[in-house]
């Protein structure tokens, strides 16, 4: 269906049961209980999660096919936020002509760093991308203030122009829409003592996170993914048979960096602020942190991973001295007093610590990412199973 | 990874299931049912503590987040109640607020916008807190700031310097305590005119950012309608640690004064750059070349060292004001002395500010009666207080700025111990450093209506 394949399809289908069903399955502990610190399905943390699955798909598309590092991805992140606020300030505040802006501002950008970066490869073209998102960062930080809002970022305002939109009464507060329904707009489902919150500006991200993905697999599948693919596994020898890879890497460049832009505008969508501090060369990193984590070159693995990381950044990193003290206060003092010692530089600000133990076991065990540990255990249980179904598919008559 | 079975009794039993699952839910609630958003539910309420913990500023942040402890602390009634017994108003009771027990969350906004407002997101989405408060950088205040009034919740900004705040960035549901930079220059100048004469030439070197640039622009226009002129003004990164090459063209350009507008580890490493190249033994012009620092604190002149001996600078509050200037101050023993017998130094004027600001919260809603941000807008603005360490204090209705007492300070040069490092020289009366509030350096914006969200 949609011109995949049996297995591409029950993949998208899952991916697209997790997307839509997530307020359950991020909010598995009731509302009160000592667990319910671990509850993620809260919109802020649901829209990031799929934005930054979007923002790895992407980077993945470059650096799972063709194996390019770009250690400046969040630079495309970047511009694609600063474009779409500024439609939102000057056009409207409707959320679909800044995500379409923000894609093409970012495709345009990335065409320029790719055109240049990609003259070389291997760790010079990581050098390169990185040294243009610290370029990008250092402009929008500073000299650039007067159109990136500096170090105070860019909001809307009742002031700005919007020639789409009416005017608002002064010090309103303009909110991002599409058509009519707010960003912030939804309804939470009360049962029993769990509460599950459904929010509109999540499920908007959650259907483009969907088509963004089915994009990838459509991608991986194609030719062109091939191609990719040779580049990665001997561009040498490609070159030597006479292809010119060049056009191949830049378009994968492109792509990734439009994917990049499109989560850039999600997020202003989404949250209508931009502040410099999202072209860091640390977010560049993360991205890559995310792809790694999850499996570079998987089709899930990206959208695992960035899941995984935003969810450590803002559940592991909010746990305080204080709930550990009451997680341990069943313990005789000087056990929980113990065990807080122990658990404490993991948790709070000592997340970072948390995540780079875990991406060191991954990288060690799990060369594959948090995918090949899905394959390992879905193969644990697999060998059962030809037993059980070998007789039942040899009476099946072929039809 | 498939669904090997995908039959269409399979997925006529799942629906089934499913919607079975979905019939059940008890009720369906929009957050309308109180008339703002985080109505406090049962015998808790909670607050929100942004403050940084990681970065540049977390020495800030965790003297933020000691003076919340004690806050929250002395609001549920426990320890000796701090400021609650010397605060003219005398609603609180020390039964939590409105007789809920208060209860806090703390996030880091790692001094960046977009962390800041995720952890601050996460505070009110998933928390259910009622009012945010702290942060320690201007550009943080105004992200977050404007994520409240979205949200329909109170912001109780922290350590904010920059004139923006409650400027042309200022919200209806956001109030500052915090001084800002117009007060610096306007606090400073006459000081200044008095200690250096008034036709001395300024340098400035400004850190590239909002904070900077509107403390360069305040300081410029007050030294200079005294008389003063600016010789240049240079922008430095931010992220720079090693001043040198800003400081050598200092000496060549015949400006006899330097202003550094910078603030934390800027602020240390710039100072001493300018000690090392000897720029204080200088004399040009004839007069005695002096370094200036309008924003001054504690833990950046414990950073300096001796280099910060004789810079004059300003301050919010000083921990050892009632000490020195008597009982006007008054509120600042009581303070000194709860967070000094629980963490055994005395509190920075990032602690003094967050810790204000907390009561004045609590206040504002108990008098008004409600937790509805409108109520407690209402409450606020244009509410004139005392005992709160920083003398007769009002906070605007315009602009929801504090106006107080500012600090002029210069660096001690023979501490007695290490957190008696600066000498007041000079208390400026709110007055001076009243400003109308569309002041041009505040011009642009405007605090709209209160927003109580849902």
């Amino acid at each position: 269906m949609f011109g995949l394949n049996k297995r591409d399809f029950s993949l998208l289908l899952i991916v697209a049961f997790l997307a839509l069903a997530a307020p359950f399955i991020l909010n598995p502990f009731p509302e009160g209980s000592a667990m319910a610190q671990f509850n993620a399905g809260y919109p802020d943390l649901m829209q990031r999660l799929v934005i930054f699955g979007i923002f790895a798909i992407g980077f993945n598309i470059l650096f799972g096919l063709t194996g390019y590092l770009s250690f400046g991805h969040a630079a495309f992140l970047g511009v694609g936020s600063y474009a779409a606020i500024w439609m939102m300030k000057l056009l409207t505040m409707n959320v679909i002509p800044a995500i379409i802006v923000s894609v093409l501002i970012a495709g345009l950008f990335s065409l320029l760093v790719g055109w240049i970066s990609l003259r070389r490869s291997g760790i010079y073209f990581s050098i390169l991308t990185l040294a243009f998102a610290q370029m990008s960062y250092a402009l929008a930080y500073s000299v650039l203030t007067p159109i990136t809002g500096g170090e105070t970022g860019l909001q809307p305002k009742y002031t700005d122009a919007r020639i789409l939109d009416a005017a608002l009464e002064p010090g309103q507060q303009p909110r991002a829409n599409l058509f009519g329904v707010e960003m912030n707009d939804g309804f939470e489902l009360v049962m029993g003592n769990w509460v599950f919150t459904f929010n509109a500006g999540y499920y908007i991200a959650a259907v483009v996170m969907l088509i963004a993905f089915y994009l990838s697999i459509r991608i991986f599948r194609s030719p062109f993914g091939m191609m990719l693919r040779a580049v990665k596994s001997n561009q040498q020898r490609m070159n030597f048979t006479g292809l010119n890879s060049k056009p191949y890497t830049l378009a994968a460049f492109v792509i990734s960096g439009m994917y990049a832009g499109l989560a850039g505008g999600l997020l202003v969508a989404m949250d209508t602020q931009v502040g410099a501090e999202r072209m860091f060369w640390t977010a560049s990193g993360e991205v890559v942190l995310m792809t790694i984590l999850g499996g570079a070159g998987t089709l899930i693995g990206p959208v695992l991973g960035a899941g995984f990381i935003k969810y450590m950044e803002n559940i592991v990193s909010k746990i305080n001295e204080t709930i550990l003290e009451q997680w341990f206060a069943f313990m005789p003092d000087w056990l929980g007093d113990f065990m807080v010692a122990i658990i404490y530089p993991f948790i709070g600000k000592g997340w970072h610590l948390t995540l780079g133990l875990i991406f060191m076991l991954v990288v060690i065990f799990l060369p594959g990412g948090l995918v090949e540990g899905g394959q390992r255990i879905g193969r644990m249980f697999k060998r059962k199973q030809p037993q059980d179904n070998t007789p039942d598919a040899s009476k099946t008559p072929a039809e | 990874m498939s669904f090997k079975n995908l039959t269409r009794r399979g997925v006529i039993k799942t629906g089934a299931i499913a919607g079975a699952g979905l019939a059940l839910p008890t009720y369906l609630r929009a957050d309308g049912h109180s008339g703002f958003t985080n109505a406090p539910q049962g015998d808790t309420v909670t607050l929100g503590f942004n403050v940084p913990q990681s970065g540049p500023y977390a020495d800030e942040g965790a003297d933020e987040l000691r003076a919340f402890q004690l806050a929250v602390e002395h609001l549920n009634g426990e320890g000796d109640g701090g400021m609650l017994q010397t605060f003219s108003s005398k609603a609180l009771d020390g039964t939590g607020i409105l007789g809920k027990k208060v209860q806090y969350v703390s996030g880091d906004t790692q001094t960046k916008s977009d962390a800041a407002r995720a952890s601050a997101k996460s505070m009110i989405e998933k928390d259910g807190a009622v009012m945010i408060s702290g942060g320690s950088s201007s550009g943080v205040a105004v992200a977050v700031q404007a994520l409240c009034q979205e949200a329909g919740i109170i912001f109780m900004a922290g350590l904010t310097h920059s004139n923006d705040t409650t400027g042309k960035d200022k919200r209806a549901n956001g109030f500052r305590h915090f001084f800002n930079s117009y007060m610096s220059g306007a606090a400073l100048a006459p000081i200044l005119a008095k200690e250096y004469g008034t036709d001395r030439k300024a340098y400035h070197l400004t850190a590239d950012y909002n904070w900077g640039y509107t403390t360069e622009e305040a300081v410029r226009s007050s030294t200079e309608a005294m008389g003063w002129e600016t010789v240049n003004a240079v922008k430095t990164p931010l992220t720079a640690t090693d001043f040198s090459a800003y400081i050598a063209p200092v000496i060549q350009s015949g400006a006899d004064v330097l202003v550094l507008n910078h603030y934390g580890g800027n602020m240390v490493n710039s100072l001493t750059n300018a000690v090392q190249f000897g720029l204080r033994d200088q004399t040009v012009n004839g007069k005695q070349f002096e370094i200036v620092v309008p924003l001054y604190s504690e833990l950046m002149a414990r950073g300096a060292g001796a280099n910060i001996k004789g810079i004059i600078g300003s301050q919010n509050w000083d921990w050892s004001l009632e000490d020195k200037l008597g009982a006007r101050y008054t509120g600042t023993n009581a303070f000194v002395q709860s967070f000094g017998t629980k963490y055994g130094f005395p509190p920075s004027q990032a602690a003094h500010t967050c810790y204000v600001q907390t009561l004045l919260y609590a206040d504002a809603v108990t008098r008004g009666g409600s937790f509805n941000p409108c109520s407690v807008v209402e409450a606020l603005a244009g509410f004139e207080f005392d005992g709160l360490g920083n003398g007769p204090t009002l906070y605007r209705a315009d602009d929801h700025q504090c106006f107080k007492d500012v600090l002029v300070v210069k660096g001690k040069e023979n501490p007695e111990n290490q957190y008696d490092l600066v000498e007041i020289v000079e208390v400026t009366p709110a007055e001076q450093v009243t400003y109308a509030p569309d002041h041009p350096q505040f011009a642009g914006g405007s605090l709209g209506t209160c927003n109580p969200g849902a």
